[in-house]
């Protein structure tokens, strides 16, 4: 019995420090290999369709552990502020060609790789080519067609395009109708900041991804600090038309009846009023999507 | 001790040469890979390519199947046959046992290997007209093929030796398919958060890595593995089997065999 | 020194699904062997004696109570090198042959290589299978696996045997050559411990036995005793109905059929009546003892009730 007891403490013993020591190698494995480690095999993979082949019928299994990798693979890249996103392409088609029905993939897919860097691949035509595969595969979900519009509108600036888009997407049965209201305004509003907001609105309220959501909000604000700028800017440009100077605080507008209060922009601060009618945000970093040329004007 | 451990191996290997089951597959992986270049027939240039990825997965999968086949019947074939009672009746320690029983399939597993890896490389030869010097990755690839050996032997006997056979079998095979996708675990644990977190970790590192030992897709293209791998994967190896067959040694030494 | 001494030996099994429900095996058994002995350990099938080898080997673990042998623990190696097994019914590796099996077997029991050969040669020649040369073991007849059983239990020339129901499933003559093999065994002063239930075999071999009955022990006594405690009778044919006038006074349960004469004849009148037949020059058939003799000791220490009222 003694025999036995010597040869459990030891195995007990052995058991705990080499699986210490199996964890300690494993994470210099990990740091070996590089971060990207797994993704970059879909390098040497031929197409999602041998992968799907492979799979022994677990395809719908496998295309979360894609679409898993996927995601993990652009938050890394973004975290890096990267300018590169050379496999996102082939993994959102892997992907997609494992599970035609994963509606999440085309839809958050299409925004990460529409985007320019580094907020996205910068490949709208790829996002294109994505959301195309999609509407294929599932021509009943209306709400791809408003990712193409908003793809081909916002990225691609291919107005007609965007327009179709909202158009086909209006006529599937369910479809909400303020995308008849989208199609109409495509070609009359191009480039309008107002469109851009609705549109980034309707990716804000239909996305789960945190990524995106996070973009969504930036780029609303944005989009409202513009908004607010472009409207101040006439108010500055009048005070100055009918007092002959520009003005150096924002109380003297209130006082001339220009203005109800002191602006404030989306992030909470005092817009800055720069010499000769000129305003800025104070704190630019928290609109990373606010046009530059918008301070010139 | 070591005469022991060793005849217990021996005798192991030498059941698992006179089954003709292991024949039969080795005959298979032999027409599969001598069939590659039939398959290559239908897409010129890629002869190659097609050639490495099944003829190391095949050698892989067989190993794999083997391993598990045998690995759930080692413990549980002697005890239903009551061979282990005039084995555990002479001065054989039980991890003694355990340890030749591992030995010795991992040393089936090792001819069966280079039986194949032999055949393989012939058929390599034959298509690329010649050996290149990057021809030496795929005998890495192989390498870390025998490392995957290790860890699943390790694991099924584990099971086996406290679990029924088919539920070895299961067990066996849902780990090693996990295994495969370790990395992607490890890299979900990483960005979860709380008590979630605390879990996917432990899980990640409790089930077996098998993502680094597969480097199938990278040297059929022809790229080389990095030598801090090679080194980093060897070590995981021995130290993972290692604690796996401590965690059957002490499951079996207090074993109440009927 | 004892040879074998149990104390207080009991093994619980743990049964059901969640192994919650706990069945005894065996209660409380103690008891001693000597060297040099032939013990038969007596039961029905079930009663506990398979759980005591294995308490004995060290491949269970005992709920309570302890055993030693050669007067060490019986998971000590150095005692391990000293004993042989043979379980019930055991399989061994059909894929082997006689020698290999022999062979792999004294290198786990410590057999040192120099004469190795030579030993397993003389072994198999012993137990009467020198002729079988390289044939697998799956070919084997079941009296022939029983031998190679014996023979692997002895091949590293232990000093106590241990043999779990070793003529159980042979037939008349296996059982005859198994028994030879063990009284070849006592000859060479073995120390031997086998279980049985068939009460014939225990009483041709033991020295003394022990009855074991739903993991109780119910007795332990010297054969010859217990024989003349239970008395016996045997069953006597013979032809020539004639002769039945003379002996009458003998016999008892008479049977005639045409010339032939079937009579049941106590232990103290199976002399004399041997005598009388053979000077009326009457032709014996058989001679028989009865289901008697260990058997009513066997039946009368089973039928009793279990002790201490334990609830069944």
């Amino acid at each position: 019995m003694n025999q036995s007891r010597k040869t459990i403490v030891i195995a007990s013993v052995l058991l705990v420090v080499l699986f210490a020591g199996a964890i300690v190698a494993l994470q210099k494995i990990d740091s070996a290999r590089g971060k990207d480690a797994a993704i970059e095999e879909v390098l040497y993979l031929p197409s999602g369709k041998t992968v799907k082949r492979l799979s022994l019928g677990y395809s719908s299994l496998l295309a979360v552990v894609y679409w898993t990798r996927a995601v993990q693979y652009f938050g890394n890249r973004h975290l890096q502020d990267s300018k590169r996103y050379d496999l996102l392409y082939p993994l959102l088609d892997i992907t997609t060609d494992l599970d035609p029905q994963l509606v999440v993939a085309y839809q958050t897919g299409s925004i990460f790789l529409c985007q320019s860097p580094p907020n996205g691949a910068g490949e709208p035509d790829k996002a294109v080519a994505l959301l195309e595969k999609g509407i294929v595969a599932n021509p009943e979900v209306w709400r791809m067609y408003f990712t193409l519009g908003f793809v081909h509108y916002l990225e691609r600036k291919d107005y007609k395009a965007a327009e179709q888009a909202f158009r086909k997407g209006s006529e599937v049965p369910g479809a909400l109708p303020w995308m008849r209201t989208m199609a109409a305004r495509m070609a009359e509003h191009a480039q309008d900041i107002e469109t851009a907001m609705l549109l980034w609105r309707g990716i804000y309220e239909t996305t789960h991804d945190k990524n995106v959501r996070d973009g969504a909000v930036k780029h609303l604000a944005s989009l409202q600090a513009e908004i607010d700028m472009r409207e101040l800017r006439i108010r500055v440009r009048t005070y100055h038309e009918k007092k002959g100077v520009w003005p150096t605080t924002w109380t003297e507008l209130v006082r001339a009846g220009l203005l109800g209060g002191v602006p404030v922009d989306p992030a909470g601060q005092i817009y800055k009023l720069l010499p000769e009618g000129g305003v800025w945000v104070e704190d630019p970093s928290q609109f990373p999507f606010l046009d530059q040329a918008a301070l010139a004007n | 001790m070591t005469s022991r451990l060793s005849a217990i191996a021996l005798n192991t290997f030498r059941e698992a040469v006179r089954d003709r089951v292991l024949y039969n597959l080795i005959i298979f992986v032999f027409l599969l890979v001598a069939s590659a270049p039939l398959f290559s027939q239908i897409s010129i240039d890629v002869e190659r390519l097609i050639l490495v990825n099944v003829g190391l997965s095949a050698i892989s999968l067989f190993g794999v199947i083997i391993a598990i086949f045998i690995g759930i019947g080692l413990v549980s074939k002697e005890i239903e046959k009551r061979t282990l009672y005039t084995i555990l009746s002479r001065p054989v320690r039980r991890w003694e046992f355990i340890a030749g029983k591992y030995c010795g399939l991992m040393m089936t597993l090792l001819v069966n290997a280079a039986l194949m890896t032999v055949g393989f490389m012939i058929a390599v030869m034959i298509t690329s007209h010649g050996l290149k010097a990057q021809d030496m990755h795929l005998l890495v690839a192989v390498y870390f093929t025998v490392l995957e050996f290790m860890v699943v032997t390790a694991l099924t006997l584990l099971f086996s030796s406290f679990s029924s056979p088919i539920f070895s079998a299961i067990l066996s095979f849902s780990l090693f398919a996990i295994g495969t996708f370790s990395l992607d675990l490890r890299n979900f644990a990483a960005s979860a958060h709380g008590i979630t977190k605390m879990f996917a970790l432990a899980a990640a590192y409790l089930v077996p890595n098998l993502a680094s030992l597969n480097v199938i897709a990278q040297v059929a293209h022809d790229q080389p593995v990095g030598g801090a791998l090679v080194l980093y994967n060897t070590l995981y190896t021995v130290l993972y089997s290692a604690a796996v067959t401590a965690g059957a040694v002490l499951i079996f030494e207090r074993r109440n065999l009927k | 020194m004892h040879a074998i001494e149990i104390q207080d030996l009991s093994k619980d099994y743990a049964v059901g699904f969640w192994k919650k429900t706990l069945r005894p095996a065996l209660k409380g058994l103690s008891l001693t062997v000597e060297s040099g002995e032939t013990f038969g350990f007596l039961g029905p099938n079930g009663a506990g004696k398979t759980t005591t080898l294995k308490l004995l080997m060290g491949i269970i673990f005992p709920t309570a109570g302890s055993a030693t042998v050669l007067g060490k623990s019986v998971h000590d190696p150095e005692v391990k090198k000293r004993i042989g097994f043979l379980p019930e019914q055991p399989y061994f590796y059909d894929y082997l042959s006689a020698p290999e099996l022999l062979s792999y077997y004294a290198q786990l029991s410590g057999v040192p290589p120099a004469g190795r050969k030579e030993r397993i040669n003389s072994l198999l020649e012993r137990v009467g299978l020198g002729d079988v040369g390289n044939k697998q073991l799956r070919k084997f007849s079941k009296g022939m696996l029983q031998r190679v059983g014996i023979a692997q239990a002895i091949v590293h020339e232990p000093e106590v045997v241990f043999l779990d129901e070793p003529m159980s499933g042979l037939d008349p003559l296996g059982r005859h050559e198994i028994r030879e093999m063990i009284q070849g065994l006592k000859d060479a002063g073995k120390t031997i411990f086998f279980s049985t239930h068939i009460l014939s075999d225990a009483e041709a071999l033991c020295d003394r036995v022990a009855v074991i009955h739903k993991g109780e022990l119910r007795g332990v006594g010297v054969v010859n005793d217990l024989r003349a405690a239970t008395g016996g009778t045997s069953e006597v044919i013979w032809q020539n109905a004639q002769v039945l006038t003379a002996v009458s006074s003998l016999v008892m349960e008479p049977h005639v059929s045409a010339d032939t004469v079937r009579v049941t004849v106590s232990r103290e009148n199976l002399d004399p009546l041997l005598e009388k037949l053979r000077q009326q020059s009457a032709t014996l058939i058989s001679v028989t003892p009865l289901h008697g003799t260990l058997e009513d000791y066997f039946l009368s220490k089973t039928s009793e009730p279990e002790k201490e009222g334990a609830a069944v």
